[in-house]
Protein backbone atom coordinates (compact mmCIF):
# COMPACT_ATOMS: atom_id res chain seq x y z
CA UNK A 1 0.00 0.00 0.00
CA UNK A 2 1.71 2.90 -1.13
CA UNK A 3 -1.17 5.30 -1.52
CA UNK A 4 -0.31 7.50 1.51
CA UNK A 5 2.46 9.54 -0.73
CA UNK A 6 1.24 12.75 -1.47
CA UNK A 7 0.67 13.54 -5.22
CA UNK A 8 3.15 16.18 -5.64
CA UNK A 9 6.07 14.53 -3.86
CA UNK A 10 9.07 13.63 -5.85
CA UNK A 11 9.94 10.13 -3.63
CA UNK A 12 12.46 8.05 -4.88
CA UNK A 13 13.00 4.65 -3.51
CA UNK A 14 16.78 5.16 -2.68
CA UNK A 15 17.97 2.92 0.07
CA UNK A 16 16.69 -0.25 1.42
CA UNK A 17 15.96 -1.85 5.25
CA UNK A 18 14.63 -4.06 6.92
CA UNK A 19 11.93 -4.24 9.16
CA UNK A 20 10.95 -7.79 11.09
CA UNK A 21 12.51 -9.47 8.28
CA UNK A 22 10.69 -7.60 5.31
CA UNK A 23 12.62 -5.17 2.83
CA UNK A 24 11.26 -2.02 2.41
CA UNK A 25 12.57 0.70 0.47
CA UNK A 26 12.46 5.14 1.01
CA UNK A 27 14.65 7.53 0.33
CA UNK A 28 17.99 8.43 2.43
CA UNK A 29 17.44 10.48 5.03
CA UNK A 30 13.46 9.73 5.34
CA UNK A 31 12.26 9.86 8.69
CA UNK A 32 12.40 6.36 9.84
CA UNK A 33 7.99 7.08 11.51
CA UNK A 34 7.43 8.53 7.84
CA UNK A 35 9.00 5.47 5.97
CA UNK A 36 7.19 3.41 7.74
CA UNK A 37 3.62 5.32 7.11
CA UNK A 38 3.78 5.34 3.50
CA UNK A 39 4.63 1.37 3.82
CA UNK A 40 1.25 0.74 5.30
CA UNK A 41 3.10 -0.19 8.58
CA UNK A 42 1.20 2.15 11.14
CA UNK A 43 1.12 -0.86 14.22
CA UNK A 44 4.41 -0.04 15.51
CA UNK A 45 4.85 -1.52 19.02
CA UNK A 46 2.40 -2.79 21.98
CA UNK A 47 2.13 -0.51 25.42
CA UNK A 48 3.98 -2.36 28.30
CA UNK A 49 1.13 -2.65 30.66
CA UNK A 50 -2.01 -3.48 28.46
CA UNK A 51 -0.48 -4.69 25.68
CA UNK A 52 -2.25 -2.47 23.39
CA UNK A 53 -1.31 -1.54 19.91
CA UNK A 54 0.28 1.52 19.20
CA UNK A 55 1.82 3.51 16.31
CA UNK A 56 3.51 7.20 15.93
CA UNK A 57 1.32 9.57 16.58
CA UNK A 58 3.02 13.23 17.31
CA UNK A 59 5.69 12.87 14.71
CA UNK A 60 7.89 15.34 16.41
CA UNK A 61 9.96 13.24 19.08
CA UNK A 62 7.26 14.63 21.69
CA UNK A 63 5.33 11.28 22.44
CA UNK A 64 8.02 8.38 22.72
CA UNK A 65 4.70 6.08 21.10
CA UNK A 66 7.13 5.41 17.83
CA UNK A 67 10.01 4.42 20.21
CA UNK A 68 10.58 0.84 18.51
CA UNK A 69 14.32 -1.51 18.01
CA UNK A 70 17.04 0.05 15.42
CA UNK A 71 19.70 -2.02 14.83
CA UNK A 72 19.06 -3.34 18.12
CA UNK A 73 18.62 -0.24 19.96
CA UNK A 74 15.64 1.42 21.45
CA UNK A 75 15.32 4.60 19.10
CA UNK A 76 12.46 7.58 18.18
CA UNK A 77 11.47 6.50 14.75
CA UNK A 78 10.28 9.98 14.00
CA UNK A 79 13.85 11.44 14.88
CA UNK A 80 15.42 8.29 13.19
CA UNK A 81 16.33 8.87 9.33
CA UNK A 82 16.57 5.96 7.05
CA UNK A 83 19.84 3.92 6.34
CA UNK A 84 20.72 1.75 3.71
CA UNK A 85 20.58 -1.74 5.40
CA UNK A 86 19.45 -0.57 8.88
CA UNK A 87 17.64 -3.68 10.40
CA UNK A 88 14.46 -2.26 12.36
CA UNK A 89 12.21 -4.48 15.06
CA UNK A 90 8.78 -3.64 15.57
CA UNK A 91 8.65 -4.17 19.27
CA UNK A 92 9.60 -1.14 21.91
CA UNK A 93 10.10 -1.68 25.61
CA UNK A 94 9.38 -5.11 27.23
CA UNK B 1 30.60 21.31 22.18
CA UNK B 2 32.41 22.31 25.59
CA UNK B 3 32.70 25.69 26.22
CA UNK B 4 31.52 29.14 27.30
CA UNK B 5 29.63 31.36 25.11
CA UNK B 6 27.52 35.10 26.64
CA UNK B 7 24.32 33.27 25.86
CA UNK B 8 22.71 29.97 24.88
CA UNK B 9 19.55 29.58 22.93
CA UNK B 10 17.07 26.32 23.10
CA UNK B 11 15.42 25.53 20.88
CA UNK B 12 15.56 27.14 16.86
CA UNK B 13 11.92 28.07 16.49
CA UNK B 14 10.90 31.62 15.52
CA UNK B 15 11.32 32.78 18.88
CA UNK B 16 14.53 31.33 19.75
CA UNK B 17 16.57 31.52 16.52
CA UNK B 18 15.57 35.78 16.25
CA UNK B 19 16.87 35.90 20.04
CA UNK B 20 20.14 34.38 19.35
CA UNK B 21 20.18 36.68 16.14
CA UNK B 22 19.66 39.96 17.49
CA UNK B 23 21.66 39.22 20.77
CA UNK B 24 25.02 38.27 18.21
CA UNK B 25 24.45 41.79 16.55
CA UNK B 26 24.84 42.87 19.58
CA UNK B 27 27.98 41.34 19.95
CA UNK B 28 27.53 38.26 21.95
CA UNK B 29 28.95 34.89 21.51
CA UNK B 30 25.74 32.84 21.37
CA UNK B 31 25.12 29.11 20.74
CA UNK B 32 21.75 27.76 19.59
CA UNK B 33 20.58 24.35 20.18
CA UNK B 34 17.53 22.47 19.01
CA UNK B 35 17.22 18.75 18.66
CA UNK B 36 15.88 19.39 15.05
CA UNK B 37 18.03 18.41 12.16
CA UNK B 38 17.49 22.38 11.31
CA UNK B 39 16.53 25.77 12.82
CA UNK B 40 12.41 26.85 11.67
CA UNK B 41 11.09 25.11 14.57
CA UNK B 42 7.64 22.97 13.91
CA UNK B 43 5.69 25.78 12.36
CA UNK B 44 8.99 26.47 9.83
CA UNK B 45 10.40 23.43 9.89
CA UNK B 46 12.75 22.42 7.18
CA UNK B 47 11.65 19.12 4.79
CA UNK B 48 14.02 16.38 5.29
CA UNK B 49 17.15 16.85 3.53
CA UNK B 50 17.17 16.42 -0.30
CA UNK B 51 13.53 16.71 0.03
CA UNK B 52 12.37 18.55 -2.78
CA UNK B 53 8.80 20.49 -1.88
CA UNK B 54 6.79 23.56 -2.64
CA UNK B 55 9.56 26.39 -1.73
CA UNK B 56 6.69 29.15 -2.65
CA UNK B 57 4.60 27.85 0.43
CA UNK B 58 4.78 30.73 3.09
CA UNK B 59 5.60 28.27 5.87
CA UNK B 60 8.82 27.36 3.65
CA UNK B 61 9.35 30.99 2.50
CA UNK B 62 9.26 32.23 6.44
CA UNK B 63 11.65 29.17 7.41
CA UNK B 64 13.94 29.19 4.18
CA UNK B 65 14.84 33.11 4.98
CA UNK B 66 15.16 32.42 8.64
CA UNK B 67 17.34 29.38 8.31
CA UNK B 68 19.41 31.81 5.36
CA UNK B 69 20.05 34.36 7.99
CA UNK B 70 21.01 31.96 10.54
CA UNK B 71 23.68 30.72 8.04
CA UNK B 72 24.95 34.21 7.34
CA UNK B 73 25.33 34.55 10.93
CA UNK B 74 28.05 34.55 13.21
CA UNK B 75 25.35 32.01 15.73
CA UNK B 76 27.00 28.86 16.33
CA UNK B 77 24.23 26.66 14.95
CA UNK B 78 24.24 23.09 17.03
CA UNK B 79 21.20 21.47 15.83
CA UNK B 80 20.46 17.76 15.82
CA UNK B 81 21.01 17.77 19.49
CA UNK B 82 18.75 16.78 22.31
CA UNK B 83 18.89 18.92 26.00
CA UNK B 84 18.54 16.49 28.85
CA UNK B 85 20.18 18.74 31.27
CA UNK B 86 20.35 22.58 32.32
CA UNK B 87 22.09 23.49 35.74
CA UNK B 88 22.41 26.45 37.53
CA UNK B 89 25.40 28.58 36.01
CA UNK B 90 24.26 27.96 33.40
CA UNK B 91 25.45 24.49 31.98
CA UNK B 92 23.27 22.60 29.25
CA UNK B 93 24.16 19.49 28.76
CA UNK B 94 22.60 17.65 25.36
CA UNK B 95 23.12 14.41 23.68
CA UNK B 96 24.42 14.72 19.79
CA UNK B 97 25.55 12.57 17.05
CA UNK B 98 29.13 12.32 19.11
CA UNK B 99 27.75 11.68 22.40
CA UNK B 100 27.42 14.51 25.14
CA UNK B 101 28.27 17.94 24.47
CA UNK B 102 28.51 20.98 27.84
CA UNK B 103 28.16 24.55 27.19
CA UNK B 104 28.15 27.17 29.68
CA UNK B 105 27.15 30.87 29.82
CA UNK B 106 25.78 33.39 32.14
CA UNK B 107 22.37 33.86 30.26
CA UNK B 108 19.77 31.41 29.17
CA UNK B 109 16.63 31.86 26.51
CA UNK B 110 14.32 28.54 26.62
CA UNK B 111 12.63 28.91 23.16
CA UNK B 112 11.41 25.26 23.60
CA UNK B 113 7.59 26.15 21.68
CA UNK B 114 4.97 23.81 22.29
CA UNK B 115 2.90 20.06 22.10
CA UNK B 116 0.04 19.37 20.99
CA UNK B 117 -3.46 18.64 23.60
CA UNK B 118 -5.61 16.13 22.34
CA UNK B 119 -8.41 15.67 24.87
CA UNK B 120 -9.03 11.38 24.89
CA UNK B 121 -11.37 9.63 23.42
CA UNK B 122 -12.00 5.86 23.53
CA UNK B 123 -9.32 4.86 20.88
CA UNK B 124 -7.07 7.74 20.39
CA UNK B 125 -4.47 5.39 21.15
CA UNK B 126 -4.93 3.19 18.27
CA UNK B 127 -2.34 2.79 15.20
CA UNK B 128 -3.75 5.53 12.44
CA UNK B 129 -5.01 8.20 15.11
CA UNK B 130 -2.34 11.00 14.82
CA UNK B 131 -2.00 14.21 16.43
CA UNK B 132 -3.04 17.44 13.46
CA UNK B 133 0.56 18.95 14.17
CA UNK B 134 1.73 15.38 13.30
CA UNK B 135 -0.56 15.70 10.08
CA UNK B 136 1.48 18.93 9.32
CA UNK B 137 4.92 17.12 9.81
CA UNK B 138 4.53 14.51 7.39
CA UNK B 139 2.34 17.31 4.75
CA UNK B 140 4.86 20.03 4.98
CA UNK B 141 8.14 18.03 5.93
CA UNK B 142 7.70 14.67 4.67
CA UNK B 143 5.51 14.89 1.80
CA UNK B 144 3.37 12.48 2.83
CA UNK B 145 -0.28 12.38 3.66
CA UNK B 146 -1.70 10.44 6.98
CA UNK B 147 -4.18 8.17 5.38
CA UNK B 148 -5.96 6.86 2.49
CA UNK B 149 -9.76 8.22 4.02
CA UNK B 150 -9.01 11.05 6.62
CA UNK B 151 -11.04 12.75 9.40
CA UNK B 152 -9.38 15.71 10.64
CA UNK B 153 -10.75 16.80 13.94
CA UNK B 154 -10.64 18.86 16.87
CA UNK B 155 -10.66 23.06 17.07
CA UNK B 156 -8.75 26.00 16.18
CA UNK B 157 -7.45 27.05 13.10
CA UNK B 158 -5.31 24.00 12.30
CA UNK B 159 -8.24 22.14 11.05
CA UNK B 160 -8.34 23.77 7.91
CA UNK B 161 -4.96 24.32 7.63
CA UNK B 162 -4.53 20.31 7.86
CA UNK B 163 -7.44 19.39 5.75
CA UNK B 164 -6.71 21.74 3.18
CA UNK B 165 -2.98 21.01 2.85
CA UNK B 166 -4.46 17.03 2.61
CA UNK B 167 -6.62 17.90 -0.46
CA UNK B 168 -4.05 19.96 -2.21
CA UNK B 169 -1.16 16.81 -2.04
CA UNK B 170 -4.11 14.56 -3.74
CA UNK B 171 -5.30 13.27 -0.33
CA UNK B 172 -8.92 12.59 0.70
CA UNK B 173 -10.97 14.09 3.38
CA UNK B 174 -13.89 12.30 4.26
CA UNK B 175 -14.83 15.04 6.95
CA UNK B 176 -13.76 17.81 8.77
CA UNK B 177 -14.78 17.92 12.52
CA UNK B 178 -15.07 20.82 14.39
CA UNK B 179 -15.85 21.53 18.53
CA UNK B 180 -16.95 25.00 17.24
CA UNK B 181 -19.77 26.13 15.27
CA UNK B 182 -20.33 28.52 12.68
CA UNK B 183 -20.83 31.29 15.66
CA UNK B 184 -17.40 30.62 17.27
CA UNK B 185 -15.63 31.33 14.19
CA UNK B 186 -18.11 34.92 13.65
CA UNK B 187 -16.90 35.56 17.13
CA UNK B 188 -13.40 34.80 16.23
CA UNK B 189 -13.53 36.78 12.72
CA UNK B 190 -13.69 40.86 13.10
CA UNK B 191 -10.20 39.97 15.36
CA UNK B 192 -8.87 37.83 13.05
CA UNK B 193 -9.58 40.16 10.41
CA UNK B 194 -6.89 42.56 11.98
CA UNK B 195 -4.33 40.21 10.28
CA UNK B 196 -5.48 40.49 6.59
CA UNK B 197 -3.06 38.10 4.94
CA UNK B 198 -3.43 34.92 7.43
CA UNK B 199 -7.51 35.90 7.37
CA UNK B 200 -7.06 35.73 3.31
CA UNK B 201 -5.32 32.15 3.40
CA UNK B 202 -7.93 30.47 6.17
CA UNK B 203 -10.35 31.80 3.46
CA UNK B 204 -8.59 30.20 0.96
CA UNK B 205 -8.21 26.76 2.69
CA UNK B 206 -12.27 27.07 3.09
CA UNK B 207 -12.66 27.84 -0.41
CA UNK B 208 -10.23 24.53 -1.25
CA UNK B 209 -12.17 22.83 0.79
CA UNK B 210 -15.47 23.82 -0.23
CA UNK B 211 -15.04 23.45 -3.94
CA UNK B 212 -13.83 19.61 -2.70
CA UNK B 213 -17.16 18.99 -0.95
CA UNK B 214 -15.68 18.26 1.99
CA UNK B 215 -18.20 18.15 4.65
CA UNK B 216 -17.56 19.91 7.61
CA UNK B 217 -19.34 18.60 10.82
CA UNK B 218 -19.62 21.89 12.91
CA UNK B 219 -20.38 21.32 16.82
CA UNK B 220 -19.22 17.95 16.60
CA UNK B 221 -16.59 15.57 18.74
CA UNK B 222 -15.16 12.31 18.14
CA UNK B 223 -17.57 9.50 20.28
CA UNK B 224 -14.20 6.49 19.43
CA UNK B 225 -11.90 5.63 17.06
CA UNK B 226 -12.26 1.98 16.20
CA UNK B 227 -10.39 -0.78 14.59
CA UNK B 228 -8.66 -4.00 15.09
CA UNK B 229 -4.96 -3.13 14.94
CA UNK B 230 -5.34 0.14 13.56
CA UNK B 231 -7.67 2.77 12.71
CA UNK B 232 -10.91 1.83 10.23
CA UNK B 233 -14.21 3.61 11.58
CA UNK B 234 -14.16 6.84 13.75
CA UNK B 235 -17.99 7.64 15.30
CA UNK B 236 -18.50 11.26 15.98
CA UNK B 237 -20.96 12.96 18.33
CA UNK B 238 -22.78 16.29 18.37
CA UNK B 239 -21.65 18.57 21.57
CA UNK B 240 -22.84 21.33 23.02
CA UNK B 241 -21.01 24.67 23.06
CA UNK B 242 -18.99 23.59 25.92
CA UNK B 243 -17.10 20.90 24.38
CA UNK B 244 -18.98 18.16 26.06
CA UNK B 245 -21.14 15.08 24.18
CA UNK B 246 -25.23 16.25 24.07
CA UNK B 247 -26.38 12.97 22.33
CA UNK B 248 -26.24 9.71 21.19
CA UNK B 249 -23.57 9.11 18.13
CA UNK B 250 -25.09 10.00 14.93
CA UNK B 251 -22.73 8.96 12.25
CA UNK B 252 -20.09 6.44 11.62
CA UNK B 253 -17.09 6.97 8.77
CA UNK B 254 -14.65 4.54 7.34
CA UNK B 255 -11.35 6.34 8.19
CA UNK B 256 -7.45 4.61 7.75
CA UNK B 257 -6.44 7.90 9.78
CA UNK B 258 -7.73 10.18 12.10
CA UNK B 259 -6.05 13.90 12.59
CA UNK B 260 -7.12 15.19 15.47
CA UNK B 261 -5.89 18.23 18.18
CA UNK B 262 -7.52 20.10 20.60
CA UNK B 263 -4.85 23.38 20.92
CA UNK B 264 -1.39 23.62 22.10
CA UNK B 265 0.37 22.92 25.21
CA UNK B 266 3.13 25.38 26.51
CA UNK B 267 6.42 23.19 26.75
CA UNK B 268 7.44 24.93 29.84
CA UNK B 269 10.10 22.22 31.25
CA UNK B 270 13.22 24.61 31.76
CA UNK B 271 11.25 27.24 33.74
CA UNK B 272 9.79 25.12 35.82
CA UNK B 273 13.17 22.64 36.14
CA UNK B 274 14.61 26.29 37.78
CA UNK B 275 11.57 26.51 39.81
CA UNK B 276 10.57 29.98 38.41
CA UNK B 277 7.20 31.36 38.92
CA UNK B 278 4.56 30.43 36.88
CA UNK B 279 0.94 31.41 36.28
CA UNK B 280 -2.30 29.42 35.08
CA UNK B 281 -3.22 31.00 31.92
CA UNK B 282 -5.77 28.98 29.78
CA UNK B 283 -5.73 31.26 26.65
CA UNK B 284 -1.99 31.04 26.73
CA UNK B 285 -2.18 27.09 27.07
CA UNK B 286 -1.79 26.33 30.84
CA UNK B 287 0.69 26.73 32.93
CA UNK B 288 3.48 29.60 32.09
CA UNK B 289 6.34 31.37 33.41
CA UNK B 290 5.99 34.78 34.95
CA UNK B 291 7.66 37.48 32.49
CA UNK B 292 8.29 40.96 32.60
CA UNK B 293 7.90 42.56 29.43
CA UNK B 294 10.95 41.55 27.43
CA UNK B 295 11.15 37.87 28.33
CA UNK B 296 12.94 37.70 31.53
CA UNK B 297 11.70 35.13 34.42
CA UNK B 298 11.91 34.96 37.93
CA UNK B 299 14.86 33.34 38.09
CA UNK B 300 18.05 36.06 37.09
CA UNK B 301 19.23 35.18 34.14
CA UNK B 302 16.95 32.87 32.71
CA UNK B 303 14.26 34.06 30.17
CA UNK B 304 11.62 32.38 28.16
CA UNK B 305 9.72 33.32 24.94
CA UNK B 306 7.83 32.09 22.14
CA UNK B 307 4.82 29.51 22.30
CA UNK B 308 6.57 27.76 25.02
CA UNK B 309 6.11 30.50 27.67
CA UNK B 310 2.69 31.12 26.72
CA UNK B 311 1.03 30.37 23.06
CA UNK B 312 0.58 33.43 21.19
CA UNK B 313 1.56 31.98 17.57
CA UNK B 314 4.81 32.34 15.10
CA UNK B 315 4.61 35.81 14.50
CA UNK B 316 4.46 37.23 18.27
CA UNK B 317 7.12 34.45 18.76
CA UNK B 318 9.49 36.15 16.36
CA UNK B 319 9.14 39.61 18.32
CA UNK B 320 9.07 38.39 21.33
CA UNK B 321 12.63 36.37 20.16
CA UNK B 322 14.07 39.77 18.82
CA UNK B 323 12.90 41.37 22.32
CA UNK B 324 14.89 39.12 24.60
CA UNK B 325 17.79 38.92 22.42
CA UNK B 326 17.76 43.21 23.14
CA UNK B 327 17.20 41.98 26.67
CA UNK B 328 20.18 39.50 26.90
CA UNK B 329 22.05 42.01 25.48
CA UNK B 330 21.50 44.72 27.70
CA UNK B 331 21.75 42.03 30.80
CA UNK B 332 25.47 40.86 29.12
CA UNK B 333 26.43 44.62 29.15
CA UNK B 334 26.14 45.26 26.05
CA UNK B 335 23.78 47.16 25.12
CA UNK B 336 23.33 50.66 27.41
CA UNK B 337 19.90 51.28 28.96
CA UNK B 338 18.45 53.90 26.79
CA UNK B 339 19.70 52.08 23.52
CA UNK B 340 18.52 49.22 24.90
CA UNK B 341 14.40 51.05 25.79
CA UNK B 342 14.65 52.82 22.09
CA UNK B 343 15.34 49.43 20.21
CA UNK B 344 12.63 47.32 22.52
CA UNK B 345 9.51 50.30 21.84
CA UNK B 346 9.16 49.74 18.30
CA UNK B 347 8.76 45.79 18.68
CA UNK B 348 6.76 45.97 21.72
CA UNK B 349 3.96 48.09 19.66
CA UNK B 350 3.99 45.77 16.95
CA UNK B 351 3.56 42.63 19.49
CA UNK B 352 0.82 44.58 20.86
CA UNK B 353 -0.64 44.86 17.55
CA UNK B 354 -0.36 41.32 16.54
CA UNK B 355 -2.44 40.49 20.16
CA UNK B 356 -5.87 40.46 19.17
CA UNK B 357 -5.42 37.49 16.53
CA UNK B 358 -2.75 35.84 18.72
CA UNK B 359 -5.81 35.96 21.18
CA UNK B 360 -8.82 34.80 19.13
CA UNK B 361 -7.04 31.80 17.65
CA UNK B 362 -5.35 30.54 21.29
CA UNK B 363 -9.20 31.30 22.50
CA UNK B 364 -10.35 28.88 19.85
CA UNK B 365 -7.66 26.03 20.88
CA UNK B 366 -7.97 26.86 24.79
CA UNK B 367 -8.76 23.50 27.18
CA UNK B 368 -12.40 23.05 26.96
CA UNK B 369 -12.88 21.72 31.13
CA UNK B 370 -16.60 20.56 30.02
CA UNK B 371 -14.97 18.04 27.14
CA UNK B 372 -12.42 17.00 29.80
CA UNK B 373 -15.08 16.38 32.21
CA UNK B 374 -17.48 14.08 30.24
CA UNK B 375 -14.09 11.77 29.33
CA UNK B 376 -15.31 7.90 30.06
CA UNK B 377 -14.35 5.97 32.82
CA UNK B 378 -12.40 3.32 30.86
CA UNK B 379 -10.76 6.03 28.44
CA UNK B 380 -7.01 5.80 28.52
CA UNK B 381 -5.41 9.15 30.02
CA UNK B 382 -1.92 8.31 30.02
CA UNK B 383 -0.66 6.60 27.11
CA UNK B 384 2.46 5.55 28.29
CA UNK B 385 1.51 3.99 31.49
CA UNK B 386 -2.43 2.83 30.15
CA UNK B 387 -3.99 4.72 32.94
CA UNK B 388 -7.62 5.37 32.51
CA UNK B 389 -9.90 8.38 34.19
CA UNK B 390 -11.45 5.58 36.68
CA UNK B 391 -8.07 5.30 38.20
CA UNK B 392 -7.53 9.13 38.43
CA UNK B 393 -10.74 9.40 40.10
CA UNK B 394 -9.70 6.54 42.62
CA UNK B 395 -6.58 8.45 42.99
CA UNK B 396 -8.81 11.52 44.04
CA UNK B 397 -10.75 9.54 46.32
CA UNK B 398 -7.45 7.86 48.14
CA UNK B 399 -6.40 11.20 49.15
CA UNK B 400 -4.22 12.60 45.78
CA UNK B 401 -4.42 16.32 45.76
CA UNK B 402 -2.08 17.83 43.56
CA UNK B 403 -0.63 16.20 40.11
CA UNK B 404 2.51 15.25 41.77
CA UNK B 405 0.42 12.92 44.32
CA UNK B 406 -1.71 11.59 41.30
CA UNK B 407 1.86 10.51 39.83
CA UNK B 408 3.13 8.62 42.36
CA UNK B 409 -0.59 7.00 43.44
CA UNK B 410 -1.38 6.25 39.35
CA UNK B 411 1.76 6.55 37.50
CA UNK B 412 -0.09 9.00 35.30
CA UNK B 413 2.80 11.05 33.42
CA UNK B 414 5.50 8.53 34.44
CA UNK B 415 6.18 7.21 31.57
CA UNK B 416 8.57 8.34 28.45
CA UNK B 417 7.16 11.00 27.61
CA UNK B 418 7.32 12.72 31.10
CA UNK B 419 3.68 13.35 31.66
CA UNK B 420 4.03 16.00 28.16
CA UNK B 421 0.58 14.33 26.57
CA UNK B 422 -1.52 13.56 29.51
CA UNK B 423 -0.56 16.41 31.69
CA UNK B 424 -2.77 18.90 30.71
CA UNK B 425 -5.79 16.72 30.47
CA UNK B 426 -5.18 14.83 33.88
CA UNK B 427 -4.51 17.77 35.48
CA UNK B 428 -7.63 19.21 34.94
CA UNK B 429 -9.91 16.15 35.78
CA UNK B 430 -8.01 16.29 39.38
CA UNK B 431 -8.71 20.04 39.69
CA UNK B 432 -12.37 19.77 38.38
CA UNK B 433 -12.50 17.56 42.08
CA UNK B 434 -9.74 19.40 44.30
CA UNK B 435 -11.63 22.90 43.03
CA UNK B 436 -8.64 24.54 40.97
CA UNK B 437 -5.55 24.26 38.59
CA UNK B 438 -3.79 26.30 40.87
CA UNK B 439 -4.54 23.98 43.48
CA UNK B 440 -3.14 20.90 41.85
CA UNK B 441 -0.40 22.86 40.16
CA UNK B 442 1.90 20.76 38.03
CA UNK B 443 4.52 18.39 37.49
CA UNK B 444 7.72 19.43 39.11
CA UNK B 445 10.67 19.95 36.49
CA UNK B 446 13.04 17.27 36.85
CA UNK B 447 16.23 16.30 34.82
CA UNK B 448 16.35 14.58 32.18
CA UNK B 449 14.25 16.87 30.08
CA UNK B 450 13.80 14.44 27.41
CA UNK B 451 14.72 10.76 27.75
CA UNK B 452 18.04 9.96 26.97
CA UNK B 453 19.89 6.38 26.52
CA UNK B 454 22.14 5.32 29.53
CA UNK B 455 24.95 3.91 27.24
CA UNK B 456 24.48 7.66 25.23
CA UNK B 457 25.67 9.82 27.98
CA UNK B 458 28.35 7.50 29.28
CA UNK B 459 30.13 6.77 26.28
CA UNK B 460 32.44 3.95 26.30
CA UNK B 461 34.98 3.51 28.79
CA UNK B 462 37.34 0.83 30.68
CA UNK B 463 36.60 0.02 33.83
CA UNK B 464 40.20 0.08 35.11
CA UNK B 465 40.11 3.57 34.11
CA UNK B 466 37.41 4.44 36.96
CA UNK B 467 39.64 5.89 39.80
CA UNK B 468 38.78 3.92 43.02
CA UNK B 469 40.30 5.87 45.80
CA UNK B 470 41.77 3.83 48.44
CA UNK B 471 39.53 2.03 51.24
CA UNK B 472 39.52 4.12 54.48
CA UNK B 473 41.68 2.74 57.32
CA UNK B 474 39.75 0.60 59.67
Amino acid sequence: MMSRLAAAASRPAEISFEVDGRILSAPQGEPLATALAAAGLLQLRHSPRNGAPRGAFCFMGVCQECAIHVDGVLRQACMTPVADGMVVELRGVP
Amino acid sequence: MSGECDLIVIGAGPAGANAALVARQHGLRVVLIDEQPDAGGQVWRAPWPGLARDANAPEARDGDALRARLGASAVDCRFGRRVWSVTSGYRVDALGPDGNEAVCAPLLIAATGAHERVVPFPGWTLPGVIGLAAATVLLKSHLVLPGERVVVAGCGPLLAAVAAGIVKAGGEVVAIVDLAGPAEWLKAFPAMASRPRLLARGMGWALKLASKRVPVHFRYGIAAAEGEGQLERVRLVPVDEHGAPCAEPTLTLTSDALCIGHGLVPGAEITRLFRARHLYQPLRGGWVPELDGFGRTSVPGLLAIGDGAGLKGAAPAEIGGRIAGLAAAHDAGRLARDAFEQAAAPLLKQRENLAAFADASAGMMALRPAQVAAISPETIICRCEDVPRAEIDAAFAAGARDVNQLKHFTRCGMGPCQGRMCGDVAAQLLAAQVGSREAVGYWTGRPPLRPVGFEALIGSFSYDDIPIPKPAPL
